[in-house]
Parts: C-alpha cells; sequence; structure tokens
C-alpha cells in the first residue's frame, strides 16, 4: 500500500431495519424461546417427581428390586418393541416411496399416496384391537415355527405363545402404525431429487434404479433418517396399542416370542397409574423420565447423522 | 470413436404438441455442429432427441429415423440405456453430483458401466479425464472434496469431464456457456477445439460468435408463431452461414434484424 493520506473513519454504516424484518425477527424468537420454556417446564416437573423414587430405598420400590431393577426390563421392552418396529418398516416405506415417486403409473401412485396416508388417520386403539384380534392369532404358526427352527437365536429362543400377544406382533402392530410417518417423508423428499441431477445420471447412461441410487437415494438419505427417527419417537411413545395387545409381566428378555415379556414403559405408566399412590406415583414419574431422555437422545443422534456429511448433502 | 448421425424425417412431441417438425440432416463424425435459433423454437428438444433423452419426459416421443453410423436409435431393439451411454450429453446448468467428491463425480458413468475398477486404473481415467477437460490443474488437490465447491465454469467442466470419462462416440451440449462468465466461456470453447479430433459434437448456443468461432457447421431453427413447431430452416457450412446464407429468415436473425 502507497497510501500517504491518514487513514480516515469509515462512515458509519446505518443499517436499515424493516418493521416486517423485526416482527418476523420477534415472534421466530419467542417462538423459540417458548418452545424452550415448556421443554423446560417439563424436564423440571418429571425431575422434581421422579426425586423421591431415585432417593427411596430399593425394597421400598414396587418389585423391591429397585429402581433400576424395575425400570430396567421396561427400557428393554420399550426398546426392543420401537427398534423391531424401525427394521421392518423403514425398508418398507422406502420401497414403497421410490414404487410411488418412479415406478408406478401416475394414477395408481395417487390412489396408493392416499391408502398410506390413511394409515395414519386410524387411531391406536383401533390398532391395538386388529393387533390383538387379527395379527395375533394369525401370527401364532409362525411364533411355532420360529420356536422350533430359530431358537438358536435369542430373539426366537421361545417357548412359543399360544396367543401370539408377544413383543414381536407388538413390534409388527408398530411397524404398521409408523409406516406412513416414514413413507409420506421419504416420497416427499424423493420427489424433490432436482430433475437436473436425475437427467444428469440418465445421460449418463443409468438405468433407472442407477438413477435412483445416484441421484435420488444420497438426496433423500437424511430426510428418510429424518423420517425414521420421527417414527421410532411414536413407536417408542406409543401407549394404547401396545397395552392391548402385548402380555406383559417377565423381567428383562430378549425373547420375542414368549407368552410373557418386558412391557414397555409407556404402556405400563398407562396401565399401572390410576392404581399407583404414593412412592408408586414417583416411581411411574421416573420411567416417564427415563422415556423422555431416550426420546431427546434419538433425536439428537438423528440430527448428528443427518449434519455428518453436510458439505455434500446437495444443500449448498 | 467419433460417428456421424443422420437424422430423417424427425417430429418431437410433446404429448400432441408437435414441437419440431421435418428435421432432416446429417452431422459429421470429429466436427463441431452448433444450432441456432430464437428460444422456444426447438433447439434443446432437437438435441435431446439425439440421445432419446426427450422421452424421459412423461407424454414425449418422437417420428422419424435418426441414424449413427447404420444403428437405428429409435429401432424397437435398441436400448435407450445403450444409446446414452455412446451419446454423452452436458447440460445447460452444470449438474455434478452433489453428494460425490470431484473424484467420483468424474468416474460415476464408468462406475455403471463397468462394475469394477482397479484403484490405479480409476486414479487414470480420473486424471486423463480432468485433464481432457483442462480442470486436473485446479482441482488435483481436492479430489476428495464435493464437486459442488468449485466455481460456475469449473463446475462446467467437471461435468464436461464426467461425460468425456466414459469415452463416448458424440456428446451433446445444450447452451453449456450460457450460465459462465467470459473467461470460464474461452476456457471451454478451447476445450472443444480440443475434443473436436475425438468426437463429433454437437452444441446449442444462443451466441452467435461462439457458433462462428467454434463450429463447422451450423443448423439454423426457426418457428413461424407461438404453437407452430420449430423447423431446421438451413444447415450448412458456418463460413456460408455467416457470410452468404441461402435463406432470408437465416440472414435476418444472424445479422440481428429479427422478428
Ligand atoms: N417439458 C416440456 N413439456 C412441454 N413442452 C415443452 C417442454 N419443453 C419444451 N417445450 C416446448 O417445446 C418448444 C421448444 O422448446 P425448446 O426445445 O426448449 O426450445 P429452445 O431450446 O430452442 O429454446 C417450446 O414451445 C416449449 O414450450
Ligand atoms: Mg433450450
Amino acid at each position: 500500500m502507497t497510501a500517504t493520506k491518514a487513514p480516515t473513519e469509515p462512515p458509519k454504516q446505518r443499517v436499515v431495519r424493516r418493521p416486517g424484518d423485526r416482527i418476523f425477527a420477534g415472534s421466530a424468537k419467542g417462538s423459540g424461546i417458548f418452545i424452550l420454556l415448556v421443554l423446560a417446564g417439563v424436564a423440571a416437573f418429571l425431575i422434581s417427581e421422579a426425586i423421591p423414587a431415585l432417593t427411596a430405598p430399593s425394597e421400598d420400590i414396587p418389585g423391591g428390586e429397585g429402581l433400576a431393577g424395575y425400570v430396567g426390563p421396561l427400557i428393554l421392552g420399550t426398546l426392543l418393541g420401537a427398534v423391531l418396529a424401525l427394521l421392518v418398516a423403514t425398508p418398507l416405506a422406502v420401497g414403497i416411496a421410490l414404487y410411488i415417486t418412479y415406478y408406478a403409473p401416475r394414477r395408481v401412485a395417487a390412489g396408493m399416496g392416499y391408502v398410506i396416508d390413511l394409515l395414519a388417520a386410524i387411531p391406536s386403539v383401533v390398532y391395538g384391537f386388529w393387533g390383538l384380534a387379527v395379527l395375533a392369532p394369525t401370527l401364532v404358526p409362525f411364533h411355532v415355527w420360529a420356536a422350533d427352527h430359530l431358537s438358536w437365536i435369542p430373539f426366537f429362543a421361545g417357548p412359543a405363545s399360544a396367543s401370539g400377544r408377544t413383543m414381536l406382533t407388538v413390534g409388527l402392530v408398530l411397524a404398521v402404525m409408523i409406516l406412513p410417518i416414514i413413507s409420506a417423508i421419504a416420497r416427499e423428499v424423493f420427489s424433490q431429487a432436482p430433475a437436473l441431477h436425475r437427467e444428469a445420471a440418465l445421460a449418463l447412461g443409468a438405468t433407472r434404479w442407477e438413477m435412483i441410487k445416484m441421484a435420488v437415494l444420497p438426496y433423500g438419505k437424511s430426510g428418510v433418517i429424518a423420517g425414521a427417527m420421527l417414527g421410532l419417537g411414536r413407536a417408542l411413545g406409543e401407549t394404547m396399542a401396545v397395552a392391548i395387545v402385548l402380555s406383559g409381566g417377565a423381567g428383562a428378555t430378549l425373547n420375542l416370542i414368549g407368552s410373557s415379556n418386558p412391557s414397555t414403559i409407556a404402556s405400563n405408566i398407562a396401565l399401572r397409574f390410576p392404581e399407583a399412590t404414593g412412592l408408586g406415583v414417583n416411581v411411574l414419574i421416573a420411567s416417564g423420565l427415563v422415556l423422555f431422555v431416550i426420546t431427546l437422545a434419538v433425536n439428537m443422534l438423528a440430527r448428528w447423522i443427518v449434519n455428518r456429511r453436510a458439505d455434500f448433502s446437495g444443500a449448498n | 470413436m467419433a460417428k456421424r448421425i443422420e437424422v430423417s424425417d424427425l417430429n418431437i412431441y410433446y404429448g400432441n404438441f408437435l414441437a419440431v417438425e421435418g428435421v432432416n440432416v446429417s452431422i459429421e463424425p470429429r466436427s463441431i455442429t452448433a444450432l441456432i435459433g430464437p428460444s422456444g423454437c426447438g433447439k434443446s428438444t432437437f438435441l435431446r432427441s439425439l440421445n432419446r433423452m426427450h422421452e424421459v419426459i412423461p407424454g414425449a416421443r418422437v417420428e422419424g429415423k435418426v441414424v449413427m453410423d447404420g444403428q437405428d436409435l429409435y429401432g424397437s431393439d435398441t436400448d435407450p440405456v445403450d444409446v446414452r451411454r455412446q451419446i454423452g450429453m452436458v447440460f445447460q446448468r452444470p449438474n455434478p453430483f452433489p453428494t460425490m467428491s470431484i473424484y467420483d463425480n468424474v468416474i460415476a458413468g464408468n462406475r455403471l458401466n463397468s462394475k469394477k475398477m482397479k484403484k490405479s486404473e480409476a486414479d487414470d481415467l480420473v486424471e486423463r479425464s480432468l485433464r481432457g477437460a483442462n480442470l486436473w490443474n485446479e482441482v488435483k488437490d481436492r479430489l476428495d472434496r464435493p464437486g459442488s465447491g468449485l466455481s460456475g465454469g469449473q463446475q462446467q467442466r467437471l461435468c464436461i469431464a464426467r461425460a468425456i470419462a466414459v469415452e463416448p462416440d458424440v456428446l451433446l451440449m445444450d447452451e453449456p456457456c450460457s450460465a459462465l462468465d467470459p473467461i470460464s466461456t474461452l476456457a471451454i470453447e478451447d476445450l472443444m477445439a480440443e475434443l473436436k479430433d475425438r468426437f463429433t459434437i454437437v452444441i446449442v448456443t444462443h451466441n452467435m460468435q461462439q457458433a462462428a468461432r467454434v463450429s463447422t457447421s451450423t443448423g439454423f431453427f426457426n418457428l413461424n408463431g407461438v404453437g407452430q413447431p420449430g423447423r431446421l430452416i438451413e444447415f450448412n457450412p458456418t463460413e456460408k452461414i455467416f457470410s452468404n446464407p441461402d435463406q432470408k429468415a437465416t440472414e435476418d436473425y444472424i445479422s440481428g434484424r429479427f422478428g
């Protein structure tokens, strides 16, 4: 630099604030704070009500084996049912979404999308009764077969339940319940895969499936993960359907096809809360706190997965 | 291996709308053919019909014949996927795959064609293609970064590298420079002049100086009015088109006395 002039103060940039901007910024900030407050309030309530259960001597906790002994099997049951549902529903939902967006003739696609969306409108009580009255008896032969042939896998250790009211059936009911959530989001993101990149793939000589692998699935991946996590959240918290279908009562077991299964946190609360008194209430609320933490962790995990390769996400 | 394309009596439709009518033309191997004409006269439509990208649009279809070195591209036993492997395409807006690295973008087409490639072969191919697209020196240190992080001109050259990596017979380019600055445009024009020795190139351009600079033959498309089909009005060596065209409409268009 060869400037000889003394550096002058740069003129102050006057920031123009338009009322529309200000109103929008204010209301966005307000709703953000409101959500945080609600969340904090729920957490504070759960924690304060759970403290008596956390500090009580273990023989006072129902079951007499301490809080961990009581909540542990419930956590296992919750995760078993929800993860099973997710494993069944996600590939199915992705397949359905791809079929609707890229394979089906337009008329079929519209009808099919509509039917899948309808699944989301069915109340969970109805799913519960369907699971109890239709799915459970239908699956009994499979339970027997699995106990005979797959018993070397801990999940199918047996002996097989005669009623079919098992964790396996619950997982499948939950899978049907979360299918529309995942497939709706997958459909949305798949259909938004940019024509620019789909055409790039086709022009390179990609078949339709190769085009989907190159330009649609990578683009939709984070959306599918987000949808799957929403579905998982729903499955973790589902109460009615599980309470109706599952014959609980067992401690921790991985066996999916037996006649007594670990219950889930949500259905256990629903079943026990009406008769609970004193410390029993605190114990149930402590289990609710655990469910809250699990759901939060699942969502944070999903966010982390979605952000991990943000550079390559196509959002830039 | 550059190849010759013969088009006869080609009509191109979108549903019931006849967009381009009655095209007869022979495109020479190892040459650059430029297509010019006002917007909406069917240049892109015609170009996309040459590698069967037209039919990707629902309801789109063609009548007539497109033959490449004796092979009927619209024959009943011709697979459009094979056609597109032989006839590559570069689009108006640069479209590298955003979820892939620069490296993976370049060999995306080869990964489709041959399932397994040795690492050393792939490395060679990537370097050769990027050098062929005059991009190697700018990206050789960041091959693992996403292609979407490059400038527009670099992205377009990446797309050219991707297209030539599969060694097509013909390269179609639809206004490849219209989204680029003048420097990047010159870089791509230089590149086309080099690629002409190996490929048959057909380029749509809005820029008449560009057509005059790079092409050996030029086709002028025009249409009589909105809703009318576009037609190939004149096809001649570029020098003739720009100095002494056969058709009055061509002369009016290139001299700017148009409409
Ligand atoms: N996807 C499409 N669906 C229906 N009509 C189209 C489509 N694309 C282009 N057209 C029509 O075809 C005609 C030719 O368009 P196009 O080939 O894009 O012209 P150009 O590339 O010469 O500007 C125009 O009338 C245009 O409206
Ligand atoms: Mg065009």
